[in-house]
Formats: structure tokens, C-alpha cells, sequence
């Protein structure tokens, strides 16, 4: 993916760079809100990772007037602010996601994978299979090899989202974020406990294991490799 | 007074008003005198031309009754009254007859009729010529005589010179009243301005605690004094708020940082270069630079919440689905734990508030029922085996409940106003009643040794979001165990939501 980095702390833009070009995207990156604007509207990136507070220019102002000129590019906000309000407005403002510094890489890179991702327009499944596992979003059913499985309200949102962006890391946030919507820390380890439960329903007794822990990341819904 | 306090006097307001009332006032008694002195000359000069009229007519009716002879006389007559009408009676030549006029413009004898006109001329009798104004009228009678009665005016023009008098008096003493006045208002006014400048000059000088000094008068300075006061001890709370956070910082967050600094020191001074010890060495920075991490947040978020901001948004929120929410969030980790977690929140329990922390506060409440209720029985089951005894004590249990709370009563509005009450009750060891207060505290931890997990702030959080929602916190006494309750204030009933109670009842 060609990543846009508009970060005025060279250190921080540099490291974030380091990481994704490991992770395989491609960055550029602009040091203030003028040169991020002027590159945000010449080329055409995958993702845009913008700060919130840039000299010259609002990271927020960027957003809008791109959002305005419809430049649809996923935008992931980057903000030492994080109260639930300054959420609100970085998402009005247009961003699709926002994330409070500080915060871990892994986290970073498996939003803007799942952003980038969701972002590509196709017709909305109604059903989503991983191998033999098949979630009806209509019927509200699940099947794994063909049997029916019961799951509560709460686990199908789940494993719903988790299928949504099946292949992608999930981190325990964004699980709590989506399915939950809570922007807080819960603390103790709830998300791994209904993790657990979930995985205990889909996988137990089936081959392979399709729900996989990510160390040190989160969770990914794939076919082993 | 020297030049700069003249100049910072006229700056001031008391003096702006006093001199604008001046102006004011000095038009209005203008107005007022020249209208007086006006209306009054012309009655006077309507009421002396009436005279000179009827004295013509009389005299006028002598001189056909007795002739020449009989004017004369009676002119003659009348002339010698003290104040008396000026006459004059000449022949068709112009030549003198009768009469108190010595002298007279040549042209005055050519008009005829009234003549509304001042003339001077000089009395008979009188040594020297003296000019006298007088309005005068003249009539030619039968046989070219002329006959000219006319009136001083002297009397007018006395009485235009009082009220020219009385508006220079009046108008010296108005000046002088409105300086007085001003000096009066000014003084006090300025005096009072002076100490509340001189207060809050020492406040900006550090002296937090001083306030703006508020007299008995309940007048508007005193309001804006205790407008002042009111800001700056919400000030002072907020900077006490703060000044807690950094000695909280300062106490909580460098033991931490120094156990992550130690640890780096220790790794890098070590030389075995064993790449699985370094990597576990920075794993457990990772992972208490998280906790740092964390702490920081919890303390941020709880000043915010403190501070009030109004920018925290709050909606209708029923708070039994958010209980029920939590509840349902946390009872998979309860189970893990071999713990019961059970709820019972029916919805339509409606305040106005804020979601997301409201949620934070009722899972930091379920987290530490959770953890106290699981260490407290494994404790009591530990005790039990050592001393053999057979029955095992209860599980842990953990109970939220949403409940209206307070005798039910009616308000003029109709709607129920009793407070919504959120609790989590558990079965841990509970909190001793001296300390129930303290443990809402930042960083209060009852247990010493801090053997366990947590950071201290679950409970501040709560207390922060309470105040937020002005709901009231109550800790009680489960026995066994701690029951953490919340009472909120009730939204106000929508006007919907009345009429479908008028309609159901």
C-alpha cells in the first residue's frame, strides 16, 4: 500500500515508517500541514496517517477540505488528545479511525490494514465463509461443516466482525471498539475471555483452528497456514 | 492633584456619567428658563397693549364729551399718578398741547393705531433726556390732534434681567452640584473598585486563597464580587486537582519508572549477550511501559472529568441497559474465575449522562467486586483447609442492580424524581467504615503491600464520573462484602414520556 505519514515529529514519522516498509507498504511522508495537504491532493495514496496537531495547518482541516474535494482515501488519526470527544470530532471531521498516541505499532498496523481493506467497494455479502465455517448475517446462523452452531447476540457481532475482516489482524481495542463500542480499557483481559468462549464453539472438535491469537498483536479469523 | 491623576480621574466612568448628566440637565434648564421668559414677556406685552387700549378709548370718549379743554385736563390729571401712562397730545401742526412727553422720535407721531413697537423718549419735567422704552399708540382725533398714550416697558425688561439672573445662579449651582456629586460617586465608587483591584492584584500574586471583599450593600459590585469569588474557588479546586495529579505523579508513576529504568541498566551492564535474556528484558519493559501508559490515561481522564468540561457530551441514557451491558461484558471473565456474576436491570431507568463513562465506572465497580470477592473467598477456603473443616464457603458472588431508591412520592411535575440507584454488591471482605471515604481517593490502595494488581484509580474514576453526573455515592455494609451504590438524578420527564403516563393512568 502507498501509506501518507503527515507527522511533524520526524522521530515518531520515521519509526511508523520503518515498521510499515517492514510490514511491505510504501510511505511517504510530509512534516507540516501545508506539505501534507499539497501531497494529499497531488497523488493518490492507499491510507493516510495524519497527526492532529501540525504546524501551519490543522490535521483536522486537512481531512475536511480533502473529504470536501471527495478524496475518499482511508484517513487513520493520530492525536496526544484522547477523550472520548476528541474522538468525535476527529470522526465527524472525516477520519475513519482515530487512535491516541501513545500507541503500540501493532495496533496502528492492523487498522490501517483493515481500513484500507474495507474500503474496497464490492457488492455487501450477506454471508461469510472461512473454509467450512459460514456466518448467514441474514439468518443470524452459523454453521461450521455444515453444523449448526448457537451462539449468543453478542458472540455472532463477534465473529462477525471478526469474518468481516477475516486474514486481517484484529487487536483487542478494535474488538472492543466494534463490537462492544467502548473506546476505554476494560483492564482485565475481558476481550481474551470472550475470545476464548467463542473459540471454544467454532473450533473445538473442528480441524483446523481458524480462530488464532497474533502474539503481542491480537486476533486473526484464517486458515492456518 | 497632579496632572496624571486629573488625567486618570476624568478617565473615569463616574466622572463620564457625571459629566453627561451636566450636559443634560444644563439643556433641559435652558429649555426650561427660555420658555418661561418667553411665554411670560408676551403675556405682559398682550397685557400692556390691552391697557394702552382702554386708556385711548377713554380718553378718546373725554375728548367727545368735553372737548379739547376736558382732555386736557384729565390727561393732566392723570399724568401727575405715580406710574403713570405717558401721554401726549399735539395739534395739526405737531406742536405740543398736553401731555407727560417732553421728547420723541419725530416719526413715532406719523404712525397711527397701536404701534407694538419700544420707543424712547424723555418725560416732562425731568432735567436731562433720559431713554426710557416704551410701547406706545397713537390716534388722530377729530380736528388733526393726535393723541399718543403709551406704557413703559421698563418692568418687562426688570423682570427678563431676574431670569436671566436666576439662570446663571442656578446654572452656577448646578455645576457645582454635579461636581460635588460627581466627587461623591466617584470617591466611593473608586474606593470600592480600588480594594477589589488591590484583592485581586494579590491574587494574581499567588495568594489563591484571598477573595474580593463583599459588603452587607448587596448592591452590583457586591454580586460581581461574589461572582469572582465563586469563579476563583472553583479555580482553586481546579489547580488543587491538579497540584494532587502531579504529587500523585510524582509518588505513583516513579516507582514504576524507576523499576523500568533499573531494569534496562541491569541488562545492558550485563555481558552475557544471551539475545532470549534481552528479549525477555525488553518484553517486560514493553509491558510496564504499558502500564505507565494506562496510568497516565486514567489520571488524564479523571482530571478531565474532575474540571467538568462542558465539552463532555451527555445524552438520555438508560442506564440499566448499560449495567446490563457491563454486566454482560464481564461475566465470561466471572466465570473464568469461578465466580457468579448476576444482573437484574429492567430498562426505562433514564439519566442524562454520558455513556462512555458511565460504562468505565460501572465496569471499574464490577472489575473490583470481581477481583475482592474471588481473593477474599480463596482466602476463606484456604483458611477452611488448613482447619479441616468440611463445608466450603460460598462461591464469589457479584450483583449489579438498577432500582429507583427513596420512598416513592409524587412531585408537582407528576413524574417520579426519586433517584436512579446503580449498584454492585459482592461478597469480599468489604471496607472498614473509617476508610470507605478514603478509598475514592487517587492511588488509595487498603491493601499495603500492593501485591496486587491494579493501579489505584478504579474507584477515583468512579467518584470523578459521579460528581460529573451530580450523583450521589454511597458504600455500605453487604455483610459479608461492600455495596458500591450510585444515586443519579433522574432525567427530566420528556413531554412524551407524560403524556403516555397521564394516558396509562
Amino acid at each position: 500500500m502507498r501509506i501518507l505519514i503527515i507527522e511533524d515529529d520526524i522521530e515518531a514519522a520515521a519509526y511508523l515508517a520503518r515498521g510499515l516498509k517492514e510490514a511491505g507498504h510504501h510511505c511517504e511522508h510530509a512534516a507540516d500541514g501545508d506539505q501534507g495537504y499539497t501531497m494529499a491532493s497531488q497523488s493518490g495514496y492507499d491510507v493516510m496517517i495524519v497527526d492532529r496537531m501540525l504546524p501551519k495547518r490543522d490535521g483536522l482541516s486537512i481531512i475536511e477540505q480533502r473529504r470536501r474535494e471527495s478524496d475518499e482515501t482511508p484517513v487513520l488519526i493520530l492525536s496526544a488528545l484522547g477523550e472520548v470527544d476528541d474522538r468525535v470530532t476527529g470522526l465527524r471531521a472525516g477520519g475513519d479511525d482515530y487512535l491516541t498516541k501513545p500507541y503500540a505499532f501493532t495496533e496502528l498496523l492492523a487498522r490501517i490494514e483493515v481500513m484500507a481493506r474495507r474500503r474496497n467497494p464490492g457488492e455487501v455479502e450477506t454471508v461469510y465463509r472461512v473454509a467450512d465455517l459460514e456466518l448467514d448475517r441474514l439468518s443470524h446462523s452459523v454453521k461450521r461443516a455444515g453444523d449448526t452452531i448457537l451462539l449468543q447476540p453478542r458472540e455472532f457481532r463477534l465473529l462477525e466482525y471478526l469474518m468481516k475482516n477475516a486474514g486481517q489482524v484484529v487487536t483487542r481495542t478494535m474488538l472492543l471498539e466494534n463490537v462492544w463500542d467502548y473506546h476505554f480499557d476494560p483492564q482485565t483481559n475481558v476481550i481474551d475471555v470472550h475470545i476464548s468462549r467463542l473459540r471454544s464453539k467454532i473450533d473445538k472438535g473442528f480441524e483446523p483452528a481458524l480462530l488464532q491469537t497474533v502474539r503481542g498483536s491480537g486476533y486473526s479469523l484464517r486458515v492456518p497456514d | 492633584m497632579s496632572p496624571g491623576s486629573i488625567n486618570k480621574t476624568m478617565r473615569t466612568t463616574a466622572f463620564k456619567l457625571s459629566a453627561i448628566y451636566l450636559i443634560i440637565f444644563s439643556i433641559f434648564a435652558i429649555f426650561l428658563i427660555v420658555y418661561i421668559s418667553l411665554n411670560t414677556q408676551l403675556l405682559m406685552t398682550r397685557q400692556l397693549n390691552s391697557t394702552i387700549e382702554v386708556e385711548v378709548r377713554g380718553l378718546i370718549e373725554q375728548y367727545r364729551s368735553g372737548g379739547m379743554p376736558g382732555l386736557v385736563k384729565v390727561i393732566e390729571e392723570r399724568s401727575r399718578r405715580p406710574g403713570a401712562s405717558l401721554y401726549l397730545v399735539t395739534d395739526n401742526s405737531g406742536h405740543y398741547v398736553a401731555g407727560n412727553v417732553a421728547a420723541l422720535p419725530k416719526w413715532v407721531l406719523d404712525e397711527r393705531g397701536a404701534l407694538e413697537q419700544t420707543v424712547s423718549y424723555q418725560r416732562l419735567g425731568e432735567t436731562e433726556r433720559k431713554e426710557y422704552n416704551a410701547v406706545v399708540s397713537v390716534y388722530e382725533m377729530f380736528g388733526g390732534y393726535r393723541l399718543l398714550v403709551g406704557r413703559d416697558v421698563g418692568e418687562r425688561e426688570i423682570f427678563r434681567k431676574v431670569v436671566e439672573q436666576a439662570f446663571i445662579v442656578s446654572a452656577i449651582l448646578m455645576i457645582v452640584l454635579a461636581l460635588l456629586s460627581w466627587m461623591f460617586v466617584s470617591r466611593k465608587v473608586l474606593k470600592r473598585i480600588d480594594v477589589i483591584a488591590q484583592a485581586s492584584s494579590n491574587i494574581m500574586r499567588g495568594q489563591l486563597d484571598e477573595r474580593l471583599p463583599v459588603t452587607q450593600a448587596g448592591d452590583e459590585f457586591d454580586r460581581l464580587s461574589e461572582n469572582l469569588n465563586t469563579m476563583l474557588s472553583r479555580i482553586e479546586l481546579l489547580m488543587k486537582g491538579l497540584k494532587e495529579v502531579s504529587d500523585n505523579i510524582a509518588h505513583d508513576l516513579k516507582t514504576p519508572l524507576t523499576r523500568l529504568r533499573n531494569r534496562v541498566e541491569v541488562t545492558l551492564a550485563s555481558e552475557s549477550g544471551d539475545a532470549d535474556k534481552y528479549r525477555e528484558a525488553l518484553e517486560q519493559t514493553l509491558e510496564e511501559s504499558d502500564t505507565l501508559i494506562r496510568t497516565f490515561d486514567a489520571l488524564l481522564r479523571i482530571a478531565r472529568v474532575e474540571a467538568k468540561s462542558t465539552q463532555i457530551e451527555k445524552t438520555s441514557l438508560d442506564i440499566g441497559a448499560v449495567a446490563a451491558d457491563m454486566a454482560e461484558l464481564y461475566e465470561p471473565v466471572a466465570e473464568d474465575e469461578g465466580a457468579l456474576l448476576t444482573w437484574e436491570a429492567s430498562p426505562g431507568f433514564v439519566i442524562n449522562g454520558n455513556r462512555e463513562l458511565i460504562s468505565q465506572a460501572v465496569a471499574n465497580l464490577i472489575d473490583n467486586a470481581l477481583k475482592y470477592a474471588v481473593r477474599h473467598v480463596a482466602k476463606l477456603r484456604e483458611k477452611g483447609a488448613v482447619n479441616g473443616e468440611t463445608t466450603l464457603p460460598d462461591v464469589p458472588r457479584i450483583h449489579v442492580s438498577v432500582c429507583r431508591s427513596g420512598e416513592a412520592k409524587a412531585t408537582s411535575e407528576g413524574g417520579d424524581m426519586r433517584p436512579i440507584s446503580l449498584t454492585v454488591s459482592d461478597n469480599g471482605q468489604g471496607i472498614a467504615k473509617e476508610d470507605r471515604a478514603r478509598v475514592l481517593q487517587r492511588f488509595v490502595r487498603l491493601d499495603k503491600s500492593r501485591s496486587q494488581p491494579g493501579s489505584g484509580l478504579g474507584l477515583s474514576l468512579v467518584n470523578a464520573v459521579a460528581c460529573l453526573h451530580d450523583a450521589r455515592i454511597e458504600l455500605g455494609d453487604n455483610a459479608p462484602g461492600l455495596v458500591f451504590s450510585i444515586h443519579f438524578p433522574p432525567a427530566p420527564e420528556t413531554k412524551g414520556e407524560r403524556e403516555k403516563r397521564v394516558l396509562d393512568s
